[in-house]
């Protein structure tokens, strides 16, 4: 017994310095969604060629929405990515254009293709409140009946594709959506 | 010796209010870290729910700074938002439940108190008291020992002589 109160600070050590340990790999800075299995922000804005875009114009099969910019540098990184995506017919991805000027978002789309079905003109960021968004880019996945299931912030490879959104398509498929 | 006892130094006396001015420091908000916007009010008192709420919410993307004290892209349409709603007569806890729709519990520097934030209000308390029932039971265990369990018995005595002795 006495062996044992005198161990009690010993294991109390432990246990705290298991816990901070851990805290040093917590990931403190990707902010989970308050969004996920609620259905997409309803919306009647421009897109970025100028035409009328609504809630109804969104794809009605499981599709990526991707949040990006002129100005922004890792969404240059994830852009072959989302290109093949596209282009190969995997997935429709629909574009939130945030934080950024018309015509210069044209012009990137111009430079480096355009995979995206359309783009949401957000100028004002308004729209990306009503996502949760807090910097470009952001992808999120929704499903045939506009429901977000699943987000993903910074950059979106290959590699995230293959072990995150793959994985959560095929759940969604599984359940019939 | 008796003055010095209360007035223990005047170097002394003088650290220690040095560090009472820099600690309180602290307390004080840090206005000089405040954005700067145009934005108008109506009235004194929208303006400083406007400072108060740009104060309590966090910026979600550079995390430590609060909505006041960022210049990030969110945090400055945040504060448009929160200017549009205050203007249009919407309640602090209106506001406050539209932020916390969108950007969840992270955005508020005082978190709601629910099932996963119950260690974080009251942690605090319970290491309080766990600390204060070791005190106790140390001030208890202390005052049991009396003068017999301080004097040696003859047979302890003539030991500690004999020990003594060895030493010699």
């Amino acid at each position: 017994m006495s062996n044992f109160k005198f161990y009690l600070p010993v294991l109390g050590f432990v246990v705290v310095a298991i816990a901070l340990w851990r805290g040093l790999f917590l990931d403190t800075k990707t902010l989970p969604s308050m969004l996920i299995d609620k259905p997409m922000p309803t919306f009647e804005l421009t897109s970025v060629d100028g035409s009328g875009v609504s809630n109804s114009d969104l794809p009605d099969q499981i599709f990526l929405l991707n949040v990006w910019g002129s100005y922004c540098l890792p969404c240059l990184i994830e852009h072959p990515t989302l290109m093949r995506l596209s282009e190969e017919g995997e997935i429709p991805v629909v574009g939130v254009n945030y934080r950024d000027r018309q015509d210069l978002a044209i012009d990137w789309l111009a430079d480096n293709g355009n995979p995206f079905a359309f783009s949401i003109l957000d100028e004002s960021g308004r729209f990306g409140i009503d996502l949760g968004v807090y910097g470009a880019p952001e992808t999120y996945l929704v499903d045939a009946d506009g429901v977000i299931r699943f987000r993903h912030v910074s950059v979106i490879d290959e590699t995230v594709w293959q072990e995150q959104f793959l994985p959560a398509i095929a759940e969604l498929r599984a359940e019939g959506t | 010796m008796s003055s010095s006892a209360i007035f223990p130094n005047r170097n002394v006396l003088l650290l220690v209010a040095a560090i009472i001015v820099l600690l309180g420091s602290l307390l004080l908000p840090n206005a000089a870290y405040s954005q700067v916007d145009t934005f108008e009010f109506d009235t004194e008192e929208q303006q400083d729910r406007f400072r108060t709420l740009s104060d309590e919410l966090r910026c979600p993307m550079c995390q430590n700074s609060s909505l006041s004290g960022s210049t990030g892209g969110v945090a400055e349409d945040l504060r448009r938002e929160i200017h549009r709603m205050i203007m249009e007569g919407m309640s602090d806890s209106e506001i406050i439940q539209f932020m916390f729709e969108r950007y969840g519990d992270f955005i508020l520097f005082r978190p709601r108190l629910t099932a996963a934030t119950v260690l974080l209000w009251f942690g605090p308390l319970l290491f309080l008291l766990i600390g204060g029932l070791f005190a106790f039971g140390i001030w208890r265990r202390a005052r049991k020992i009396t003068d017999s369990d301080t004097q040696l018995d003859k047979s302890q005595q003539e030991r500690l002589q004999q020990l003594l002795g060895d030493k010699t």
